[in-house]
This record gives structure tokens, sequence and C-alpha cells, in this order.
């Protein structure tokens, strides 16, 4: 138990200082990197947990793809970094007063909060051990089975934001020449050569 | 005291002794895997590659790394240093990690985790993230282009093989990559009633579009040629490598080379079998299961190299079609497919 708590105090400090660093670094791709860097060490403090799978899925889709994409915008972005900063002083007091009510409110949703002792026998669907099922047929069960239709919609929701982003913003340009990949297979000899027998003197 | 050294110390340091077994074994492997990539490209092109040091240019590897590592490290003034070096540092550091959970015989492997495979899926695509810092941190042209170029090809890529990945495991039932080898014991060979031609018995025969796919993809994945778009020499100089040399430049030939490796085996694992023997009967199944684990992958490389030899670079457009709009309509139906005849003819893990 004293190396899972060193480790959980370890990934917990990396994850802090780096979550920090995400609104503290000067340049927003150190920013984008620092972020990477906390969710590598939530899916390492996952892993303690005994979530293995939930540390796998944070680590291919958030760090493998949807931060790629961030670093792939921010490092693309031509950010005067003078200018970024001229308003702080002017936002500072709105970020304060926002920061200090959501502190509150936690607090007040959190102080009072405790686990009932006889949580395990209330739950809707006893958790099965880790020796009974994997975290993956565990998640897998409940979530085809009891939630399927939250999880369906879910899914719905972000096919039409998918398609949503797709319609605004394709334009078909004109002017461009494409590559027309099923007129190229089907061209042959007999109708892309004509054999002309020029007359000397005549052309064609 | 006892209590500790029993518990920790001593699984600690045999832990730590394999991982470092595992580590050189790599490292010699992945000097000649080198040294046989330019040999076979000689060869196609009747040339005699590297002969010169060592019999037959066997140490030619160990001499380009004592040069490499001799050199000064030059770091441009203009760019982003801590990036710059980081860049090479995390390409060698997650290509190396995936082989942790990569089994090579039975019971041979440092960490046999529930969600190997997904764990290799996580780490591999994470080799971008070099590619990408080394590219920004450069602060020049080409290695910029480079670095975008390669995101969105080892993303697109990624993708469709997920879907492959997918498919096995659904013949499989479970994402240890142990069960996945252990899976391919039995198949279409032991239903047609040949059970000793277990060659027959693997992944590559019932799932052979997605092999194909599998290894294209892998290819494009570890920016081998054809799709090496990421250091197009004609286009873009050495890509993302234009600012590097000395020991960094080592480093991210050396996490390429890993990574490729990785992709060998991987298709070994998921296609071929793992380290079963191609016929169960007697001479074969003697020999011990990490030769033919070696010997087949060692196969997947030579197609690799192959391939480098004799097929055209594309062109990146041609390279984004293929990616989404062949490979992943393809693979997307194969695992409908799939998952549908599993489910019809009962024959769901």
């Amino acid at each position: 138990m004293i190396l899972q708590s060193v480790f959980f105090y370890l990934f917990s400090a990396v994850l802090l200082v780096s979550a920090l660093m995400v609104i503290g670094a000067r340049n927003p791709v150190h920013s984008v990197l620092f972020l990477i860097l906390a969710f590598f060490n939530a899916a390492a403090l996952f892993v303690l947990l005994g979530a293995e799978f939930l540390a796998m899925l944070l680590v291919v889709v958030y760090v493998g793809a949807v931060a790629v994409l961030f670093l792939f915008i921010v490092m693309m972005l031509d950010v005067d970094f003078v200018e970024l900063r001229a308003g702080f002083l002017t936002y500072m007091p709105v970020g304060l007063v926002v920061g200090v009510v959501l502190l509150a409110e936690l607090l007040i949703a959190l102080g009072g909060w405790a686990l009932s002792p006889d949580l395990a026998a209330n739950l809707g669907e006893p958790m099965p051990t880790l020796a009974e099922a994997s975290n993956i047929e565990a998640i897998g069960a409940l979530l085809y089975t009891k939630y399927v239709f939250y999880f369906q919609t879910a899914a719905l929701i972000l096919f039409v934001a998918m398609i949503g982003a797709i319609v605004l913003t394709l334009h078909h340009r004109r002017d461009v020449q494409r590559q027309n990949i099923e007129r190229q297979v089907a061209r042959n000899a007999e109708n892309s050569i004509e054999i002309v027998n020029v007359e000397p003197g005549n052309g064609i | 005291m006892n209590d500790f050294v029993a518990n920790w110390l001593i699984p600690g340091a045999i832990m730590v002794g394999q991982s470092l077994l595992l580590l050189v074994v790599l490292l010699v492997v992945i000097a000649y895997v080198l040294l046989a990539d330019r040999k076979i490209w000689a060869a196609v092109q009747m040339r005699r590659g590297p002969n010169v040091v060592g019999p037959f240019g066997l140490l030619q590897s160990f001499a380009d790394l004592l040069k490499f590592v001799f050199k000064e490290p030059i770091i441009p003034s203009g760019s982003n240093k801590v990036i710059f070096l980081l860049g090479p540092l995390v390409t060698v550091t997650v290509a190396l990690a995936a082989w942790a959970v990569v089994p090579v015989a039975d019971g041979w492997v440092i960490s046999d985790i529930n969600v190997g495979i997904l764990y290799l899926l996580a780490v591999s695509s994470l080799g971008v993230y070099g590619i990408i810092m080394g590219g920004w941190a450069s602060n020049s042209k080409y290695p910029f282009l480079s670095a975008l170029r390669s995101a969105a090809q080892m993303v697109s890529y990624e993708v469709s093989i997920g879907f492959v990945i997918v498919t096995v495991l659904l013949c499989v039932g479970s994402l240890n990559l142990t069960d996945i080898v252990m899976a391919q014991q039995s198949g279409l060979a032991t239903k047609l009633g040949m059970p000793s031609i277990s060659f027959l018995n693997w992944y590559w025969l019932p799932l052979f579009p997605m092999f194909v796919v599998f290894f294209i993809s892998a290819l494009a994945e570890t920016n081998r040629p054809p799709f090496d778009l990421a250091e197009a020499e004609s286009e873009l100089v050495a890509g993302f490598m234009v600012e590097y040399g000395s020991t960094p430049y080592m480093m991210y030939m050396l996490g390429e080379y890993v990574s490729i490796a990785l992709m060998c085996s991987m298709t070994t694992i998921l296609f071929m079998g793992g380290w079963l023997p191609p016929l169960d009967i007697a001479p074969f199944t003697w020999v011990p299961g990490v030769v033919w684990f070696i010997l087949k992958s060692s196969l997947v490389f030579f197609m690799f190299a192959m391939v480098k030899a004799f097929v055209p670079r594309y062109r990146y457009d041609q390279l984004m079609r293929l990616g989404w709009k062949v490979f992943l309509p393809m693979s997307l139906f194969y695992v409908v497919l799939v998952a549908g005849v599993l489910q019809f003819a009962g024959w769901a893990p």
C-alpha cells in the first residue's frame, strides 16, 4: 500500500502542477503540452484505481486524437503574445469572481457529502468484483443493456454535430483541378488514343 | 523489513532485469533490422549495400551509432530548445514503452495486462507527438510543413488500424495479447478437419482483406515508404528532421525503426499466430516459440523492406483518399460482416 500511496501522490502532484501550467504557461503550445501531461497523469491515477480500460481510453481518445488536433491548431495560430496579455488586468476581476463562485458552489455541494456505509448494497447495479469480470466486460454489459438508449442518443447527438460541422465548413471550389479516380481507371487505349494518318502538306 | 524485501524488492529487481534484457535484445535486433533494410534495398537495386565494416558489413549499424554519438549536436538558435530535444526523446521512449506488453513466446512478456492491445494502440498513437514537437520546435518551414502532414497522416490511419483490431477482437473475445495468439490455435483448419495444418488456423486467411488493410496502414503509421510524406526528400528536404543532427537524429531513426519492428510483431500476433508453429507436427513443435515469432516478424519486415524498394511514393491527396475513402468504409463494413457471421453461425466467443 505504501508504494501505491507514493505513486498516488507523485501522479497527483504532477497532475496539479501541469494543470496549473496549462493556464500559466506563456506559450500556447507549451500549454497544450502541459495539458497532455495532465491527461497522462489522470490516466495513471485511473490505473492505480484498477480502471485500466478507462485509463487506456483516456490515452487513446484524448491524448492520441483530441490533443493532437489541439496542438495542430495551436501550432498554426499566429499568436501575438503581447496582445494576448494586454487585457489581463481588465479581465482578472471577472475571472476571480467566476472562480470564487465555482469554488463556493463546490464547497456547499460537497461539504456535507459522505459515502453512506451501506452504499454497496444500495447501488442500482451492483458492481462485479475484478476477479469476476474485467473492466471492459463490466462496462460493456452495463452500457449495452441498461443504458443502451442513452448511449445511442449520445452517439446520435455527436453524429448530428459532426454532420453540422461538415456542412458549415464544406466549400466546393470549382477552380481547383481534382483527380477523378473512376475516370482514370476507366480510361483505356481505345477511347484515349486516336491514330490519324496525316496527308503531307494538308495538316489535320 | 523481510516482508518489504520479499514483496517489493525482489519482484521489482526481477522486473527491472527483464526489462533491461528485453531492451538490450531489442536494440541489437533493431541494429540488424536497419542493416537488413539497407541490404534488401541494395539487393533490389543490384547494389552491394553496406559491406565494409565487419564481415558482410554486419557491424555497420554499430559503426553508425558511434559516429552519431561522437558528433556535435547542433541546436538552431531560433529553436525552442527544450521541446527541440524533447521531441526525439518522446519518440524513442514511446516506441520502446510499447514493447512492455508484447508476448514473444508463451509467457515471455514483461506485463501481461488485460488491455494489452488497447495499450499498444494507445502508445503507438503517441509516436506522432515526437514528430510534431520536433517539427514545430525547429522553427523552420520544411520541418513545420512535415509535422502538419504527418500529424494528419498518422491520425487518419489510426482509425482504420483501430477497426482492423476490432475485427480481430470480435473473433478472439479478449484484449489480452496472449489470448489473441492462443485463440488462433483453432480456426479454419480445425473446422475443415485438418488440425495439424495450423497455419490455416491463423486469422490472416479468414480476415485476409483486413490483413492487407492492416499491413498498408502499418506502413502509413510508421511513415515508411510509399507513405513517407513526413520526410519526402524531393519536396521537404528531410521533413521534420532537417534541423537535427548527431544523437537527436539517431534517436529519431531508432524510434522509427523500433516502431516498425513493433508493427511487424503486431501483425504477427494479430494475424500470423504469434509464436505458434506453422505445422502442428513433430519437427516444427520442437522449435521454441520465440524462434517462430522472430521468423514471422522478419517475414513481415521483409515485406516492409520490399515495399520500400519498389513502390513509388504516394501523393498526399492520394494518401488521404486511401485512408478515409477506401480503408475506413472497408474496415467498417468488415467489422459489421464479421460480427454478423460470428453471431449467426454461433461462433462468437
